[in-house]
Order: C-alpha cells, then sequence, then structure tokens
C-alpha cells in the first residue's frame, strides 16, 4: 500500500536531518524559486510596464508569451544543461525564462485592464506620462501583475522539480531517485511535499496581493469584478485575460 | 549540429519511433481535453445555479490547479488506486487540470446570459434542460473555446513530463537524448511539441468559428 509507505518514509526521523533531509531540500527548493521569481521579475515587469504604457510590442509579447506556454519544461532544461555542459547555472537560467512571461503578461494585461476614463482623468488633471505611469496606471494593474507573479511561482516550484532530473536539488531529488529505486513511499511523500509548498506559496502570495492592491480598489472590488467579468465574456479572445482565477494572467504550467 | 540532426533522423527506425511517440502524445494531451470539458460543463453549471457550491467548488479548482504535474502524476496512483508508472495517471492528472481550468469561465460564462434571451427561450416554450444546451451553453462557446485553447497548449507541454515516470509521448525524446548527451532527440522532441500546440490551437479556432455563426453575422461576439 502506497500510502502506508509514504507514512513510514515521512515519520523516519532520519529523512529529517542531514544534506539529502527534508528541511534542507525545501530550503533548495524554496531558494531556487524565490531567486527565478525575483530574477524575473526585475525583467518582467519593466517591460510589462513599457509595453503596456506605449503599447508598442504587444504583438510580440503575446506571441512570445504563447510559444513559452507551449514549451515543453523538460525538454528545455535538458537542452540547456547539455548545451551548457553540466551545472546548476543553466537550469537556474531556464526557470528564470519560463519565470518572466507569466509575469511580463500579468504586467502589461494589468496596465492594458485599467480604466479608460481613469487614464484621460489623470491626464486631464495634467499628469505627465511618468506620473501617469507611476502613480496611476501601476497601482491600478497590481491586482493582475500579482496573479503573474503568483502564476510565475507556481510554474518555478514545478519546473524546479522536473529539473531533479538534470541534477538539481530540492524536493524533486527524493521523488526521482525514489522512482529509480522503486521506493514509492519515497515517491509519493517528495510529491506530497512539492504540492504542498506550491499551495502554500500561492497562499503566501494571495497574502501579499491583499497588501499591495491599492485601498480604494479593493473597495471597489465588487463592481469591478462583475464589469470585468462581462467584458472577458465579450471579448473572448484576448488570451492574456481569459482563464479566470489567479490563472487570469493565462500562466503556464508545469 | 545539423548534420547531427539529419543523420538522426536519417534512420528509418528512428523515425517510426517518433512517429509512436507523437502518436501517443497526441492521445494522451487531447483526450483529458475532452473529459475536461464534459466534466467541467456540469461542474460550471452547479456553481452558475447553486450559489452556495460556488465558493467551495471554485475554491477546490484553485487549490487544485496549483498541484505541480510532477507530483500530481504520482499522487493519483494513492488515490485511484492505479499502478505508479501506469498511462491512466497522466490522462487522469491532466483531465483534472483542465477541468480546474475550466469551471471558472464557464461559470462567468453561464452567469453572463442576459436575462431577457433565458426570459426569451423560457416563453418559447423551452423548459430547463432544452434550454440549457440549445441556448445557454452555445452562448457560452466562445468562452468554454478560449479556456480550450490554453489547456490545450498546457497538456501539450505537461505530457512530457509524464516521461519521468515512463509515460511521455514526446518527452520520451528528451530522457533518451539526456540520458546519451545527444542533442537532436530533444531539438526534434522540442519543435514536435511547438507545432503540435501549434496545430491544436488553429483547429479549436477552427471549430469556435463553425460552432458560432452568430458572431460572424453581427461581426461582434455575442454576450
Amino acid at each position: 500500500m502506497i500510502f502506508a509507505d509514504m507514512v513510514t518514509w515521512l515519520t523516519d526521523p532520519s529523512h529529517w536531518t542531514g544534506p539529502g533531509g527534508v528541511p534542507a531540500r525545501v530550503a533548495e527548493h524554496l531558494l531556487y524559486c524565490v531567486l527565478a521569481v525575483l530574477a524575473a521579475g526585475l525583467v518582467g515587469v519593466p517591460l510589462g510596464m513599457f509595453v503596456g504604457h506605449t503599447g508598442r510590442g504587444s504583438v510580440l509579447l503575446v506571441g512570445a508569451s504563447n510559444v513559452l506556454r507551449a514549451l515543453p519544461t523538460l525538454g528545455l532544461v535538458s537542452i540547456l544543461y547539455l548545451i551548457a555542459g553540466g551545472g546548476t547555472v543553466p537550469v537556474l537560467l531556464g526557470l528564470v525564462v519560463l519565470a518572466i512571461p507569466p509575469i511580463l503578461a500579468g504586467t502589461y494585461a494589468g496596465l492594458q485592464d485599467v480604466d479608460r476614463s481613469v487614464v484621460d482623468a489623470a491626464k486631464g488633471m495634467g499628469m505627465t506620462g511618468r506620473q501617469l505611469l507611476w502613480r496611476v496606471e501601476l497601482p491600478n494593474s497590481m491586482p493582475l501583475l500579482m496573479g503573474g507573479v503568483r502564476s510565475s511561482m507556481l510554474q518555478v516550484v514545478a519546473t524546479a522539480g522536473v529539473a531533479a532530473f538534470v541534477g538539481l536539488g530540492g524536493l524533486g531529488r527524493p521523488l526521482l531517485d525514489g522512482l529509480r529505486v522503486l521506493d514509492y513511499g519515497q515517491v509519493v511523500s517528495g510529491a506530497v511535499l512539492i504540492a504542498l509548498l506550491a499551495v502554500l506559496l500561492d497562499l503566501v502570495l494571495a497574502g501579499a496581493q491583499k497588501l499591495v492592491v491599492p485601498r480604494g480598489l479593493r473597495l471597489i472590488a465588487g463592481t469591478a469584478g462583475r464589469r470585468r467579468t462581462q467584458r472577458r465574456v465579450e471579448e473572448p479572445v484576448q488570451e492574456l485575460v481569459t482563464t479566470g482565477g489567479q490563472q487570469e494572467t493565462g500562466g503556464t504550467r508545469a | 549540429m545539423f548534420s547531427d540532426l539529419g543523420k538522426y533522423l536519417s534512420d528509418a527506425g528512428t523515425r517510426a519511433d517518433i512517429g509512436t511517440d507523437l502518436v501517443d502524445h497526441i492521445y494522451l494531451s487531447l483526450l483529458p481535453l475532452v473529459f475536461g470539458v464534459v466534466v467541467a460543463v456540469p461542474l460550471g453549471w452547479v456553481a452558475h445555479r447553486f450559489g452556495r457550491a460556488r465558493g467551495a467548488l471554485l475554491g477546490v479548482m484553485n487549490i487544485v490547479y496549483t498541484v505541480p504535474s510532477i507530483a500530481l502524476f504520482v499522487i493519483i496512483p494513492v488515490l485511484i488506486g492505479s499502478q505508479i508508472l501506469s498511462p491512466v495517471n497522466v490522462i487522469v492528472a491532466l483531465t483534472i487540470y483542465t477541468t480546474a481550468l475550466l469551471v471558472r469561465p464557464i461559470t462567468d460564462a453561464l452567469d453572463a446570459v442576459p436575462a431577457h434571451v433565458i426570459a426569451a427561450a423560457t416563453a418559447m416554450g423551452f423548459r430547463q434542460w432544452r434550454r440549457f444546451l440549445a441556448v445557454e451553453l452555445p452562448l457560452s462557446i466562445p468562452v468554454l473555446a478560449a479556456g480550450m485553447r490554453v489547456g490545450s497548449v498546457s497538456n501539450i507541454s505537461l505530457v512530457s513530463v509524464g516521461a519521468l515516470i515512463g509515460t511521455g509521448g514526446l518527452g520520451g525524446l528528451f530522457t533518451d537524448g539526456f540520458s546519451r548527451r545527444y542533442l537532436p532527440p530533444i531539438i526534434v522532441g522540442i519543435t514536435l511539441t511547438l507545432v503540435l500546440a501549434l496545430v491544436v490551437d488553429l483547429l479549436l479556432v477552427a471549430l469556435r468559428r463553425a460552432l458560432t455563426p452568430w458572431t460572424r453575422v453581427q461581426g461582434v461576439a455575442v454576450q
């Protein structure tokens, strides 16, 4: 019985200490994920703001993020590892590459989603382009931007698990090592830990999302939510914002 | 690199193997898409119809969607008692993702069917079930199709992760190439995955256009 094997594996104290122990693996996994998402944010947010504010390059952006969404993560990490001749760095770069599109798309969609009348009002008040971007468009796009960050984090948590195949540490290790020796208790333990980590990280980011969304936006959330739903139905082809919930930015899955 | 690729593809046996992988990949990704729609439409109806079930249902779907595929692939056997290396796990896991992805948009789409349309259908004598199948569901097709496009791309990309548990369609080319330190199979695998995603996406767009003739007559999407 696999479930009983899992309980046995998880309650064995020797699996909770040392460099291969659960706490160390969780720490590795977290480190990769946070680093990758931070790096992706440094690239994705400014780029998304540029495209969303100026409207330049949006076709290219949608096309590129669709292609990246279809890219098989296992193939990507394998090819990066082989081309670079091994090591952890190319694999981490792969994580960053996969983490960028959801953040980029979220930022862009957030800026696009800002009510035109709000932008017009800001212009009418004499705001410059820069003031408009930083004080109106960016705060108003926080819900979708943070949605993008959450998708990005999920993508990276999953891909970091897959990347254990090419030698990355983290929680993919016990899972894949267990498969090699047919220790299914260990396999399922690794899987459950990855799943828990993903769900917890998403909860933390959902909390952060509440904190960074301006109070005014939260106050009108009820009406805005209804309006957005309606619009989403009217424009079903607008890929970036059609997938509902926190996957609103069409984030990738892995 | 290109000469390597040529050499790799020149072998008829290799080409036949790639063909088999491609066919596996197609059914492993598209069966769950169909199953997902079949499960998600009734669930979406429940969430639309019963306010109390809505929050719980959508919440569960959100959590399910956060579970990484590699984890879900090996947790499924614990839940349904299948073999840990069985292809059924991949199909069930991807069906779950597709369902989780589609329930919310379907619910929103059903919510957005205008009350006057429902009133008109009722006045014309449509009973609840016929009205749902003949009026409300067709009006939701644009949203459903948009969700299916995201789901198909995501499934096609995820199937290859299954190669780690022995069922991966084109993903087998990645594990093969990696274990032999040989790039051509990986390049072929990535290329075919991207092409497959593109072709399925175009087919879904064509299907949506065929099923929603009214959107073209008016030149705008119907609410």
